[in-house]
């Protein structure tokens, strides 16, 4: 039944009058404004030191300005971020904004008129005097639907996220019925973004038509992937939007129960979205009798302990319910059975947040982004090397090659490319073979790597394959919660054949037992953490098998990256006589001097750290690296003269 | 009644239990080892009773599946018993193989199972791999040995069958899941008189203290096989 009246309508009119008002009140016309980036990255990188930077040189200099704080727009590599508004010119952001900086854009742009060119990024909006951030590739071939508001509003106020049409698309699915609703989110096309691209529609179809009387909407914030940070994010740039999608979702499935699991070692996405939900509640947008309708929800925050594997739906729920984070097996699916056993929704944040959106502007429009079968935009974090790092949303089916190449500014200090990880931990590692894939969940579940939750590690050619699905199978076993046994003991095997290859003890008979147990763990694992363990081993062996076998073979690291098999050496034709740079350098005093006056590595006592190679003065270059280690020369240290 | 259809063979068979339950009945070993008669819900956890359906991509473990009408079920095929075989390979890859020193010599579940598949007892295929057991596995009545266990989890389900809550859990997590009990005060313990632990243990991983020198561990165990 449809719930919104003539009385809702006018409630809510009031609502978005007062926030407009205060908004404008707010703004000081005349006067600069100052945004500046303070999600965690923004922290990370130092935007406490900016802001009171900026608040004692105007203090110190009598200028009058505002500054807020807002979320984040996901350009990592340029963090501090900050965007000045200052009246006569356009809105300016500048990038790298260290305390430093932030005094001098003060005395030179607030007082004396001149933007510093030197630390512009580009301009917010077309204008004569400085080139937009449009004209880079890292904001144009962007498509923003989900953080379209992040880093413009101001996550701990609602009246901003209000005046800009905020929660109108909750008033819209009220003025439709709980079935319309599902077929518009159906009709979109969305699917999951969690990982496993579950048609979103068809979940809340099963869970409304499903019997129960506590139906429950989860939403997932339980991220952690290595190096994946989307989630986060959003909670903290933009929590008002989830919340909108979590009560426009809670009131298609019928619920009157919501539960953001959010990890607890994200305090400050904690924090934001603590705060959103009682402004919400204050506005009477959430809670009992939404907006003077029937639909109440009560949302609450449940802080997860930070064990990987309950991000799977299942062991979520067990930990929900105060017991251990064991997934447990499905059928019955929490559509049916979930928290409580009453039917339960759990959706990604990621997918909640691109509720509202659809159902403002339609199935058709956000059909016509993405690909056919997976429409709409997907949302990585591209970490590793890559120039330009940080979050990324494209439309579904932009090329690796170009996500990588061209909006990443591709890899940096002219190294080559070497594969890509996508999918956070049980993501598969692609070569450059696959730069033409399209990203959408059906083409890289082909290529044997996965959507994940988007999580992308870039690698270049001082990456060891082996030595990088070693780690990641180190992570996943360790984040095994030990209830099956493939899972449990198979991934332990693995990490001990893969820990014997790097340290060049691996057998003729590795590669093809690692392929078949692998195999086997991902066919007779339990959950999803199991069955996609092994993906970094089974593409890693697939696209990459010669450099297993150099390692097993030849003892020899072709990346030169395991510690085991490769050593240091000093070139005694490079080296300069006298220079000392590398002695000190060197934590274990493995440097002598030979009898020419030059120096050279004793391989006994080298632990391999690099320190001498980055301590040897670039115009001799003299410190190398070799793999296997025997290939290193071998230089008598001189018998110490007794004296 | 549902007709089933398993290994060329027509059964009939009523609601409420799972593929596995009414195989066994029936006759028809499938190997498994989590499967506990009687109770409502298997953890799925040994990975050990997969079966093939017609119509399914992928073998599926029997104890979670309700029959159907018309499902045709083959219990033996090549993928099948592959998974039996990792499975167990790698349960025994983990378990201390003593068996002339073990209470369940002849009667353990991992000699039938091994006998059954065709996997040797000590295998070549997988190094022996030792679990780091950092807890505290005292228990005023009970003896723990880790060494022996394959975390069926029976001994929890009996514990909560018997006291409504289960005295027994899992601690640490992984590789090196163990079954422990965190109450020590022998008077807050209802063990004295019960012993459904130690009767349902498959492989004498658990059992009465004053009954250890019976068990053959007075002295711990040794570790031939490990690197």
């Amino acid at each position: 039944m449809k719930q919104a009246n003539s009385d809702v309508l006018e409630r809510f009119r009031t609502l978005i009058r007062q926030a407009r008002q205060t908004v404008q009140e707010s703004k000081e016309p005349g006067k600069p404004h100052i945004y500046i980036g303070m999600a965690t990255c923004g922290l990370a990188a130092g935007a406490t030191e900016t802001k009171q930077a900026f608040e004692e040189t105007l203090a110190e200099r009598g200028i009058e300005a505002r500054i807020i704080p807002v979320g984040c727009i996901g350009h990592c590599y340029g963090e501090p971020l900050v965007v000045i508004e200052n009246p006569g010119f356009p809105a300016i952001c500048y990038h790298k904004v260290t305390a430093g900086k932030a005094g001098a854009l003060v005395r030179a742009f607030l007082e004396e008129g001149d933007p510093l060119f030197e630390y512009v990024l580009g301009a917010l909006e077309e204008n004569d005097l400085i080139p937009t951030v449009m004209d880079f590739p890292r904001f144009n071939l962007e498509r923003r639907v989900v953080m379209a508001d992040c880093g413009a509003l101001d996550p701990e106020n609602i009246d901003q996220y209000l005046a800009g049409g905020g929660y109108e698309s909750l008033l819209k699915a009220l003025e439709m019925t709980p079935e319309e609703v599902i077929q518009e989110i159906i009709d979109s096309g969305l699917r999951g973004r969690g990982g496993a691209g579950f048609p979103t529609g068809r979940k809340w179809q099963a869970a409304r038509s499903a019997d129960g009387s506590r139906k429950t909407v989860i939403c997932n914030a339980d991220e952690g992937d290595p190096g994946a940070y989307m989630d986060r994010t959003i909670l903290e740039s933009n929590p008002h939007q989830l919340l909108e999608g979590l009560a426009v979702c809670a009131y298609a499935v019928e619920a009157e129960n919501a539960v953001i699991y959010v990890r607890a070692e994200y305090p400050l996405a904690v924090k934001m979205i603590r705060r959103a939900i009682d402004q919400a509640g204050q506005a009477g947008l959430l809670g009992a009798h939404i907006l003077g309708t029937r639909f109440s929800l009560s949302v609450s925050v449940f802080e997860g302990s930070g064990a990987f594997v309950c991000g799977e739906e299942t062991a979520l729920i067990q930990s929900l319910e105060g017991k251990r984070g064991m997934p447990q097996h499905r059928p019955p699916y929490p559509v049916h059975k979930g928290l409580w056993q009453q039917p339960t929704v759990i959706n990604n944040v990621k997918t909640l947040s691109s509720v509202p959106t659809i159902v403002k502007k339609g199935a058709a429009w956000y059909r016509q982004i993405g690909t056919q079968s997976s429409p709409g935009t997907a949302i990585f974090s591209v970490v590793g090397k890559v120039v330009h790092p940080g979050l990324v949303e494209i439309p579904m089916g932009t090329t690796l090659g170009r996500l990588i190449f061209e909006i990443c500014g591709g890899i940096p200090n002219r190294k080559k490319f070497k594969a890509v990880q996508i999918g956070g931990p049980s993501g598969g590692c692609l070569p450059e073979s696959f730069m033409d894939t399209p990203v959408d969940f059906d083409s890289l579940t082909q290529a044997g790597a996965m959507m994940g939750s988007g999580g992308m590690v870039v690698m270049d050619e001082d990456s060891c394959l082996v030595n990088v699905a070693r780690f990641f199978i180190d992570f996943t076993q360790n984040e095994s919660c030990g209830k099956c046994t493939f899972c449990r003991i198979g991934t332990r095997h693995i990490l001990n054949i893969l820990e014997r290859i790097t340290k060049g003890e691996g057998k003729e008979g590795d590669l093809e037992t690692l392929r078949e147990l692998s195999q086997d763990i991902k066919t007779a694992s339990l959950c999803g953490l199991g069955k996609t363990a092994p993906n970094p081993i089974l593409t890693s062996l697939e696209y990459f098998r010669e450099e297993y076998q150099a390692h097993i073979r030849e003892k020899r690291c072709p990346a030169m990256m395991c510690r085991a098999l490769t050593a240091f050496y000093i070139d005694l034709d490079k080296c300069a006589r006298g220079c000392d740079a590398c002695v000190g350098s060197c934590p274990v005093d493995a440097i002598f001097t030979t009898k020419g006056r030059k120096k050279a590595i004793d391989q006994e006592l080298c632990v391999k750290c690099g320190e001498c190679m980055v301590a040897c003065p670039t115009e001799y270059d003299a410190v190398g690296k070799v793999s296997p280690s025997e290939l290193a020369p071998v230089i008598e240290r001189p018998q110490e003269k007794a004296s | 009644m549902i007709k089933v259809n398993v290994d060329g063979r027509a059964i009939e068979v009523g609601e409420g239990q799972s593929l596995l339950a009414v195989c066994l009945q029936q006759g028809i070993f499938i190997p498994h080892l989590c499967f506990l008669e009687g109770m409502p819900e298997s953890p799925a956890s040994c990975r050990l009773c997969f079966v093939d359906i017609q119509g399914e991509p992928a073998p599926v473990a029997s104890c979670k599946v309700p029959p159907w009408d018309g499902m045709v079920v083959r219990t033996d095929t090549e993928r099948v018993r592959r998974l039996q075989k990792s499975a167990l390979r790698l349960l025994l890859s983990v378990h201390h193989v003593d068996c002339r020193n073990c209470p369940s010599n002849k009667k353990c579940v991992l000699q039938d199972l091994a006998k059954f598949l065709g996997v040797p007892l000590k295998s070549k295929k997988l190094e022996h791999l030792q679990r780091e057991i950092g807890v505290e596995l005292d228990h005023p009545l009970f003896q723990f040995v880790p060494e022996r266990c394959v975390l069926c989890e029976k001994c929890i389900a009996v514990c909560r069958q018997h006291n409504d809550f289960s005295l027994l859990t899992f601690a640490k997590r992984g590789f090196n899941t163990v079954v422990t009990c965190f109450e020590k005060d022998p008077d807050r313990l209802p063990c004295s008189d019960c012993r459904a632990c130690v009767e349902i243990c498959p492989v004498s991983a658990i059992f009465l203290k004053n009954e250890a020198a019976e068990a053959c561990l007075d002295q711990p165990p040794p570790f031939p096989d490990s690197p």
